[in-house]
């Protein structure tokens, strides 16, 4: 029983609706499944896409049932945005690691004065027990080029932890971008890569 | 051919697959891309419907025509749609008609969380309630066939963690029964009294039929693990107690309604616990508890909220069926607590609107869409939201009271709607205001699209599904010929003349619309030139753009005080990347700080 339940990896990716935290789970479930794994992936549309919380649930293994992650057993979390992070802390594993860009959003209600945003949310990330890394995702992209870049380059970090196949990767990352952007995603995909 | 696809996907797909022909919708989250989905595929007719009840009632005529139908919609809509459902139960079909309907336990967009289970059990026909992508495809031709071999609708319940998980589904290719043609069946399709009486005993009949299909069908299926906990479940619910408790025995119940009470009892004879794990309200336990077995359920897992893993555990252990300990969890922190409404998106046209209607300190009904965020601070600009359309008649009825009993109160009343929400229940709503000389200030937020749903088309944007241009309903001219003589445009960036506009309105004695003609910002491509600046040298820290809560604008630098103890105030910023260049803040700004970034 523990055996199998240990078979499927468990990844939660968060983030702020529009940052692409749907679109990289989509990723993620298709390099999956291309890999010749069942996959399961789940998360909320509508009301919530409105700058609200977002997360994205992705399981893949012999067979998965439930298309959302029991809490305290992801092996990764992925998040696009600081004061996620700490949000969906718990669901991890004790082992899992937090693989998290530090780009803030700050939600309105922190410039009206009714909400403070975490203090000290780079601390508490760090001292967290599977071991977090943090990284500027967003000047890591710029510095590439583009903005954009973000997405892949956390999807570069990811795949370190995860054992499935590089060319899967490339392959499913480049079906989804333009044409003229496919060089500048491999870069940020090895970039991903080299921080992990 | 597999595919990773959502349940919204794979219902599409098995539509496809199966033949069917002709499908009708209303947007409404979870079930919106049941639509969008389908209109991509050749040979399949996909149209938006103004409302659920209309929707339903071309999928009727479709299936009177003999072709397989599909409507959908999301639970709240077969309220709406629930006149012609009720009485569709008793004609029965020609062509195969399924209504895909999905629940969303837990209201991520929704106003309630009614468990439409009930309406199967209600109208009399069969239920199906599939637990994951590939069985949302599948139960798709089950739903159709059974339709048409038992002449009724059938329901294909979904709820949102169906409907918005993704799993793999094989793919297979479109067939089913050739379409036969409209023919006429008067004693079937005329419900008049004489003629529904000699339906209703049909339906009696029919539901007999039903359950011993429920007996045979595969998909109320029994999986023998130990046998010292049985659990009977439906939908997701299964995936969650497999996950959680794989080494039990199942009962699981593709087909829902009726319920297989053979199967049932012999599944309970040879389990020593029985337990029923199903979201929301207990539709099964207290069918299977009326059949004299002794069965739990609601005594361990909620009726409220939307189940996950950890709630059905956390069930198991209270039924004492699961003794292994929990997996540690790292500890969720303090910190974690940061509130994140969804928020009205930058340069949204409804937030300047929402800013100067406060200004006129009314009692604002509302409706639903977007602009029901304006509830949440800063902007607290509205006071109900019930139903679709509901806004104007609920005003009409505050105006009514207030003009027969409360002659003390001053306040002007509003109405707030958008205007795929008008088109699809507020027009009648209006029709009564005029009609009966009531005194309300209705606003059309128009943004030319059905926003909340991810901006979808509708009889008012000249847009079809398919994005073909089409006619299009003339706001104005329909809301005069309902009998409204004053109709004011108005332009919601423009906050001096929104205001102008709606003090003038108040201060007439007839009712009176009054329409925003901003479309939707994610409507319209973003413009760079647009994006506005704060000058900081002139930024005093006064704080009057921050209260529109844009998200665009933020706190920066702070301010000393001058006085010791004073209040601290911090400069404005813009973020040049979420900025859509509206101009209302810079509007708002006495100290003129804000302007074009570019300019």
């Amino acid at each position: 029983m523990a055996k199998k339940k240990n078979a499927v990896k468990n990844i939660l990716i968060v983030g702020v609706g529009g940052q692409g935290v749907i679109l990289a789970s989509d990723i993620l479930a298709e390099v999956a499944m291309t890999s010749g794994l069942d996959v399961k992936k789940s998360e909320v549309h509508g009301m919530a896409q409105r700058g609200g919380v977002v997360s994205s649930h992705v399981r893949f293994g012999n067979r998965v049932s439930s298309p959302l992650i029991p809490k305290g057993e992801a092996d990764v979390l992925l998040s696009f945005e600081l004061a996620e992070a700490l949000r969906w802390l718990g669901f991890l594993k004790p082992e899992g690691k937090a693989l998290v860009n530090s780009q803030k959003v700050v939600p309105p209600i922190v410039s009206t004065g009714l909400a403070q945003y975490p203090q000290e949310a780079e601390e508490t990330l760090k001292k967290s027990p599977g071991g977090s890394i943090l990284v500027d995702a967003l000047s890591l992209a710029e510095e590439l080029g583009n903005p954009r870049l973000v997405n892949t380059i956390l999807l570069g970090m990811t795949s370190r932890l995860l054992e499935l196949p590089e060319p899967n990767w490339k392959k499913v990352i480049l079906q989804r971008v333009p044409k003229a952007f496919k060089e500048l995603n491999l870069k940020a995909f090895e970039k991903g890569k080299s921080l992990v | 051919m597999k595919e990773l696809l959502s349940g919204n996907e794979a219902v599409a797909r098995g539509a496809y697959e199966s033949g069917v022909k002709v499908a009708s919708a209303y947007p409404g989250t979870p079930s919106t891309e049941i639509l969008q989905n389908l209109a991509r595929y050749e040979g399949v007719y996909a149209e938006w419907a103004p409302n659920e009840k209309v929707a339903f009632e071309v999928g009727i005529g479709a299936s009177m025509a003999g072709v397989r139908a599909l409507v959908a919609m999301k639970h709240v809509g077969l309220n709406v749609a629930a006149d012609p459902f009720m009485t569709f139960a008793y004609t029965g079909v020609n062509g195969g008609f399924v209504l895909a309907c999905a629940d969303d336990p837990g209201m991520h967009s929704s106003q309630n969380e009614q468990d439409n289970r009930y309406f199967a059990r209600f109208a009399m026909v069969p239920l199906f309630e599939p637990s994951d992508s590939q069985e949302a495809k599948d139960m798709v031709g089950v739903a159709l066939q059974v339709s048409e071999e038992y002449d009724t609708p059938s329901i294909l319940r979904l709820t949102t963690r169906v409907s918005h998980s993704k799993g793999i589904v094989r793919l297979g290719s479109p067939s089913g029964r050739p379409p036969g043609g409209f023919s006429r069946d008067r004693k079937k399709y005329v419900m008049i009294p004489a003629y529904a009486r000699i339906r209703h005993p049909m339906v009696l009949d029919r539901l007999g039929k039903l359950k011993e299909l429920s007996e045979r069908t595969a998909l109320n299926r029994i999986e023998w693990g130990k046998s010292s906990v049985g659990i009977i479940c439906s939908g997701i619910s299964y995936q969650y107690a497999k996950e959680v408790i794989p080494e039990a025995s199942f009962l699981k119940l593709g087909m829902s309604y009726p319920i297989p009470e053979r199967k049932i009892r012999r599944f309970a004879s040879k389990v020593r616990k029985l337990l029923v794990v199903e979201e929301l309200e207990p539709f099964l336990e207290e069918q299977i508890q009326a059949m004299g077995i002794k069965v739990e359920g609601k005594k361990y897992f909620p009726r409220l909220d939307e189940y996950s893993p950890e709630i059905v555990e956390e069930g198991l252990r209270k039924a004492k069926v699961l003794r292994r300990a929990r997996v540690s969890m790292a500890p969720t922190p303090q910190a974690a607590s940061l509130p994140r409404p969804p928020v009205m998106c930058p340069g949204c046209p409804h937030r300047s609107f929402f800013f100067a209607l406060n200004q006129a300190k009314g009692i604002v009904l509302s409706d639903i869409g977007c602009y029901t965020l304006s509830v949440l601070p800063p902007l607290e600009a509205i006071d109900s939201c019930i139903c679709m359309g509901a806004s104007i008649s609920t005003a009409h009825g505050v105006a009514k009271a207030i003009q027969e009993a409360q002659p003390e109160e001053k306040r002007p009343v509003f109405a707030v709607i958008g205007d795929s929400t008008f088109l699809h229940s507020g027009v009648t709503s209006l029709m009564d205001v005029a009609y009966n000389k009531g005194n309300v200030k209705v606003v059309i937020l128009d943004n030319r699209t059905t926003g909340m749903t991810g901006g979808q088309d509708h009889p008012g944007t000249g847009k079809t599904l398919q994005g073909e241009e089409t006619r299009q309903v003339d706001l104005p001219k329909l809301v005069e010929s309902l009998g409204i003589r004053r109709v004011r445009v108005v332009d919601p960036y423009d906050l001096k003349t929104t205001s102008q506009v709606i003090k003038e309105e108040v201060s007439s004695e007839e009712p009176s619309v009054i329409i925003t003609n901003r479309p939707c910002v994610m409507l319209e491509k973003f413009d760079p030139s647009l994006v506005h600046k704060v000058d900081q040298e002139l930024c005093e820290g006064c704080g009057i753009c921050l209260r529109l809560g844009c998200p665009a604008i933020v706190p920066g630098e702070v301010i000393p005080s001058k006085k010791e103890g004073g209040k601290l105030r911090r400069k404005a910023e813009i973020d040049p990347t979420l900025c859509r260049g509206c101009t209302v803040c810079e509007q708002l700004c006495k100290q003129g700080a804000i302007s074009m970034a570019g300019a």
